[in-house]
């Protein structure tokens, strides 16, 4: 029998029996429906993972020299916390040899920051910022843009004037209704005139990216942000992503000469990637994914077994159509892929209906949490596949029962 | 019934006892059922029934036969062996210069599907399908386009005056009409015989005589036509009757000899 009239047949039969047919396919439209919305938000995660939160911290093919790792979410033990604690810091004096040493056309900054308190005449009440201070190149680098007012002139840099320029949190805070540029923001007692507004940078896990303050690093506000001869960070740019392991190499020979390190000595500073703040997260991922795709297996388990079950039903009961088929000239392999194609499309029919409701439900997810969720075209793919296999799985053995029964005995019955 | 009495010229006696006797060999073409010393057993829980004890048939192109016999006399499964539903234990069967008493089950479905049209007492029709689509099942398993299909089925039933009611669902049709579509189902493929089991034991006298007359003019057109009944009412439309007893043939006659014995009226 040609494929296209088995598949027509199916539906017939599926439609004939529109209730039945739904509860058949309940389990695997449950197990799918997990699959898909476990897929989509695991999905959603990594990418705003990677794109949001890690790509907002760090600058694209950038790496910074710290002491210790700025995100550091992950499983360590008290050994690396000791083995932290006991590095040293990384010095003003360790800038000029660094930066010396990199090739042609990479790009440079040191950065501090620090939580201080800030406060304006417009609002009563004083409110934490976070305050960083930067060398010439950390707005290119970041590729933050003013969308009102302006950056630092190279003489703000160079004498360490005490301008800043703020984000949109700090501004609609500190300035409510007002426009922010030209006008002061005092912190620790000095007051800093705001010459740039920055446009927004938006925020990851409910976090926001906007309670920013920047200033040149030599301003005065750089000994309330770092301690004496200590910086935080120098962050350092590529101008491509293959140049980014040279000038890492660079960077950790002078680092470690200046450091006179052994070569059995580790590294006592750190070379932070977008893909060392990562590794964690791909840690995490690969556990949501086992235990995503793992679940939803127990649900599909379940639907393969009731739709084994019907489909016995359904040869018991359609003996004697059976027995007619094969009287016409149906031959073993007509009746066994008579029955295959109906169970693989009534579980194909509730895998599909699993991908919209599991996409429906990662959206309802992601509309009411902070959690965001991606749907992926290739999961569509993955679950009306998984459904097409659980089908014929399923109707494998009901399929071979009802091809090999008598025609004479199938006729006979009632 | 006065039209004038067909009798059986086809295969005289003589011809039957040569063609029978010559074991092994294919028949002429003009034969289209040659049954050699066909036996069937059942193994009934340990009891073994012999069904079918060793039975000799020669049937040729264009007869119109009825196998009679009370219940027990092996009528049914003569039946499903000449309809290649069953094999036989012992024997040869040859069906239209094939010898198929040896065949695979996917061989005999394909002899079902091109050679033989069945007529059932219930007629054994799907329940949820129309007319037309009853009638189209033949073709989808000899693998016929959809299109050729169609057109093929309602010229099948336009043969049995059924082109109004094409659509309608067996449960929507009379007995009669129900049959009826039974019979263009079996007929769409253009088989070499039509083999009816009981085909009017569903129907009342009217519609069993509208049956028997769509059957000889089947007949008339030169189809093979084998029946088996049990009501010699029935047997008495076709022109050669064989009576089965406890799996032998006992009697192998025209029908005016039938008739004669019968003590019916022709």
């Amino acid at each position: 029998m040609p494929f296209i009239d088995a598949i027509r047949l199916a539906l017939q039969q599926i439609w004939v029996q529109k209730l039945k047919s739904f509860f058949t396919l309940l389990g695997v439209m449950i197990g799918v429906t997990f699959l898909i919305a476990v897929v989509s938000i695991v999905g959603g995660m990594s990418r705003y993972m990677t794109e949001q939160l890690v790509g907002k911290i760090m600058a694209v093919n950038s790496f910074e020299l710290r002491y210790r790792p700025n995100i550091n979410i992950g499983d360590h033990d008290d050994n690396y916390f000791r083995e932290m604690r006991r590095r040293p810091r990384i010095k003003e004096s360790d800038i000029e040899p660094v930066t010396s040493a990199l090739p042609e056309g990479v790009l440079w900054a040191a950065v501090g920051y620090d939580n201080l308190a800030a406060s304006s005449k417009y609002v009563a009440k004083p409110k934490g910022v976070t305050a960083f201070t930067v060398t010439d190149d950390y707005f290119t680098i970041k590729r933050m843009a003013p969308v009102s007012g302006r950056l630092f002139s190279p003489q703000e840099f160079e004498r360490g004037m005490p301008v800043i320029v703020i984000g949109q949190d700090v501004a609609n805070y500190f300035f409510p209704a007002l426009d922010p540029v030209g006008r002061e923001l005092t912190i620790r007692g000095i007051p800093y005139q705001v010459v740039g507004l920055m446009e927004k940078q938006g925020s990851a896990f409910g976090i926001s990216f906007d309670k920013f303050i920047v200033a040149p690093h030599k301003s005065p506000i750089n000994r309330f942000v770092n301690a004496h001869g200590v910086i935080d960070a120098i962050m350092i740019q590529t101008p491509s992503r293959e140049g980014m392991l040279g000038t890492m190499e660079i960077v950790r020979q002078v680092m470690r000469a200046r450091r006179g390190l052994r070569p059995a000595e580790k590294d006592n500073f750190e070379l932070e990637t977008s893909d060392s703040a990562l590794e964690f997260w791909n840690k995490i991922k690969s556990y949501l994914v086992i235990a995503g795709v793992a679940l939803p297996a127990i649900g599909l388990v379940v639907g393969a077994i009731v739709i084994m079950n019907i489909m016995l039903v359904a040869v018991a009961e359609r003996t004697r159509e059976i027995g007619i088929r094969k009287s016409l000239g149906a031959r073993r392999r007509d009746i066994m892929s008579q029955f295959l194609v109906e169970s693989a499309t009534l579980s194909t029919v509730g895998a599909a209906l699993g991908v919209a409701t599991g996409f429906a439900f990662a959206k309802l997810i992601a509309a009411v949490t902070p959690l965001p969720a991606a749907v992926e075209l290739w999961s569509v793919f993955l679950g009306v596949g998984i459904g097409a296999g659980v089908g014929i799985v399923a109707g494998a053995y009901p399929a071979s029962r009802a091809s090999r029964l008598d025609p004479i005995t199938a006729l006979r019955a009632e | 019934m006065s039209q004038e009495i067909v009798e059986a010229p086809l295969g005289a006696t003589a011809e039957r006892q040569a063609v029978l006797a010559t074991a092994g060999e294919a028949p002429g073409k003009d034969w289209i059922i040659v049954t050699r010393g066909i036996k069937r057993e059942y193994d009934m829980g340990g009891e073994i029934v012999r069904a079918l004890r060793g039975v000799d048939l020669a049937i040729q192109r264009n007869e119109y036969v009825a196998i009679m016999g009370p219940s027990g006399s092996g009528k049914s499964t003569l039946m499903n062996v000449i309809g290649c539903l069953d094999t036989p234990n012992e024997g040869e069967y040859w069906l239209n210069g094939t010898r198929v008493s040896s065949m695979s089950d996917d061989e005999l479905a394909r002899v079902r599907n091109k050679e033989i049209g069945f007529v059932f007492q219930t007629f054994n029709l799907l329940p949820r399908a129309t007319a037309l689509h009853n009638v189209e099942l033949p073709l989808v398993y000899a693998g016929v386009g959809a299109v050729e299909r169609k057109k093929r089925a309602r010229e099948a039933l336009s043969r049995v005056q059924l082109d109004g009611r094409m659509d309608h669902r067996p449960n929507e049709l009379s007995g009669g009409q129900r049959q009826r579509v039974a019979i263009a189902r079996a007929l769409v493929n253009n088989p070499s015989i039509l083999l009816a089991d009981e085909p009017t034991g569903n129907l009342d006298s009217t519609t069993s005589e509208e049956i028997m007359r769509v059957f000889e003019s089947l007949a008339d057109q030169g189809q093979t036509v084998i029946m088996v009944t049990h009501e010699p009412e029935i047997a008495q439309h076709a022109r050669r009757i064989v009576i089965l007893r406890d799996g032998l043939i006992a009697s192998d006659d025209r029908r005016s000899a039938f008739v004669e014995k019968l003590g019916m009226t022709a």
